[in-house]
């Protein structure tokens, strides 16, 4: 096979990210336009605001990409796009926009799930990574466990049923005033915040499942705020961070661990925006070096929402001849590893 | 000089190839909102349909808006990326200009109204003359009967089109009675056809845009924003 050189398209939620990758490792331009700022009045993503300024961003983010580049449209062999899940309307930009660049340039179109394109982060930064994984994608949208045998073949292990991680992080940094996003303000105050300080639930539902829930532990957050308040008693918003992230943290730790060692595999990798957050990086590292297991994750820039990982999922694809059609459409609950 | 357009402002989605006076081709689709899947295919269709590349393409219209948020940003997306890619020139006319584009050379003022959702329409107001049609009222939204409070007062015969006459027929004849008057069917909703012959006569005036800049004209901002602002005026 000759050189795979993607241009990526990725606008499911509030970043519009393109970038250039070639063979799947050699990322040759990467932008990403970030619309937190957009966002931040309202104090969370808005979806018609964040459609609105995708369409804004996306013609010039693609401009930079190839001028980083120093290549033309010529030049690229695929267009990617991540086509679900996450925001409809955001994702139509980007869908529209790949088809028609696709089209226009008379090359393969190739359609990426967007949590495939968090778990490729992890082999566009690490060529030396042997299959089978278990890999734990953590994010605003999602909280998912599979087992990954081979280039796109998963076994689905669970998810969460209600919040996910990322979304929990959101809403409690929202209860104690700290903004949007989340996850790195609660990480911030945790750091100087005592986990142990307030007692939290840990939800471990059914025995042996693997799925996931968040909600009642920030249910209980919300409900000790309110008990101090009433109480007139001072809150610890850095205790409070500390001890629900701990919460958070333990449970994903475990059901991960306990995936990996009933899976036999020797490596565990950690992908999306909240595997960014270094005390749960650090907590899985610690467990793992005690059990001779190697732990993977990607660099920071490429745990949060970004183009290169769904050009690095779409080189697979490629290899594997798997391309979408000019009706490919966005799907917002797309399914992931479930058949 | 050869034109494409692109129209998925509303429920339809509609794509012509036009060669200064000769309609090479036209493609209506009024099957519902499905503009994401539909749009593309049918562009290419259209375009293999005449025999003809992208590239022999001289220029691209798009349907700009007031429509469905959604219908717009796809139609202009697509637009754009086949603009940017193939480097062809892009002009943007107005959904309301290229639908009333449709009874163009009538007598009676034509009134275009799209359905706006929350009981209301998009419309503007327009006039013919002997050479081409010109808009009397400015881009608005507004209910029905406040359009007909209007029209009464002018006093003339008006004709309606659009997908707002499906919903607001019996409303507006109620209301203006006589004074009004409807399409008929073939000439009802947006037609590519029209849009090309807008897009044209910008095209041959050297007009283009800019596709880093162009928005859509969404008319309305959106839930959250005018929510933001009313609170910040209470505040
Ligand atoms: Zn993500």
């Amino acid at each position: 096979m000759t050189d795979t050189i993607i241009l990526a398209v990725e606008t499911s939620c509030d970043e519009t990210a393109v970038a250039v990758v070639k063979n799947g490792t050699e990322v040759l331009a990467e932008v990403v336009a970030s619309q937190i700022s957009t966002h931040q009045k309202f104090g969370g993503v808005v979806p018609e605001v964040a459609s609105r300024k995708h369409l804004e961003l996306i013609n010039i983010s693609i401009e930079e990409a190839l001028e980083q580049a120093n290549l033309t449209f010529s030049e690229i062999t695929h267009f990617a796009v991540t086509y679900g899940p996450g925001l409809v309307g955001a994702l139509l930009v980007g869908v529209a926009t790949a088809k028609a660049m696709a089209f226009a340039a008379q090359k393969p179109l190739i359609g990426v799930h967007h949590i495939e394109g968090h778990v490729y982060a992890n082999f566009l930064t690490h060529n030396d990574i042997e299959f089978p994984v278990v890999c734990l994608i953590v994010s605003g949208g999602h909280t998912t466990l599979v087992e990954i045998t081979d280039y796109g073949k998963y076994q689905f292990l669970g998810q969460t049923r209600d919040d996910a991680a990322g979304e929990a992080f959101d809403k409690v940094a929202r209860a104690l005033g700290l903004g949007y996003p989340g996850g790195p303000k609660i990480e911030e105050c945790a750091r100087e915040g005592s986990n142990t300080a307030i007692k939290l639930p840990r939800s471990w539902l059914e025995d042996g499942s693997y799925d996931f829930s968040f909600s009642g532990l920030k249910s209980a957050v919300l409900n000790y705020l309110n008990k101090q308040e009433m109480k007139k008693e001072a809150i610890n918003i850095n205790d409070v961070a500390a001890s629900f992230q701990e919460a958070v943290i333990e449970v994903l730790s475990e059901k991960t661990l306990r995936a990996a060692k009933e899976a036999q595999v020797k490596t565990i990798l950690l992908a999306g925006g909240v595997a960014a957050n270094k005390a749960l990086r650090e907590d899985l590292s610690d467990r793992c070096s005690k059990l001779g297991i190697r732990l993977v994750y990607p660099p920071i820039k490429y745990c949060t929402d970004n183009a290169a990982m769904i050009g690095c999922a779409a080189h697979y694809k490629a290899l594997r001849g798997e391309f979408a059609e000019l009706n490919l459409n966005a799907v917002p609950n797309l399914k992931f590893g479930v058949s | 000089m050869i034109i494409l357009s692109i129209d998925s402002a509303t429920p339809v989605a509609g794509v012509a190839i036009v060669d200064n006076n000769k309609i090479l081709a036209e493609n209506f689709l009024n099957t519902g909102n499905t503009h994401s899947e539909k749009l593309l295919p049918l562009i290419k269709q259209t375009l293999e349909g005449v025999k003809l590349e992208l590239k022999s393409i001289d220029g691209i219209a798009v349907s700009i808006g007031p429509g469905s948020f959604t219908g717009l940003r796809i139609g202009l997306a697509t637009a754009k990326a086949l603009s940017q890619v193939a480097g062809i020139k892009l002009v943007a006319i107005p959904t309301l200009d290229a639908l009333a584009q449709n009874l163009a050379g009538i007598a009676q003022l034509i009134c275009p109204i799209l359905n706006a959702r929350k009981g209301e329409v998009y419309t503007a107001l327009y006039q013919s003359n002997s050479v081409e049609l010109i808009r009397q009222s400015e881009y608005t939204a507004l209910s029905p009967s406040a359009l007909c409070d209007e029209l009464r007062d002018l006093g003339k015969p008006v004709t309606f089109l659009g997908d707002g006459v499906f919903e607001y027929k019996e409303i507006i004849a109620s209301l203006l009675g006589s004074q009004a008057h409807w399409a008929s069917l073939h000439q009802l909703l947006p037609r590519a056809a029209s849009l090309a012959v807008l897009g044209l006569k910008e095209l041959e005036q050297g007009k283009g845009e800019n596709i880093f800049t162009l928005k859509p004209f969404y008319l309305r901002k959106s839930e959250a924003e005018i929510k933001w602002e009313a609170g910040r005026c209470q505040r």
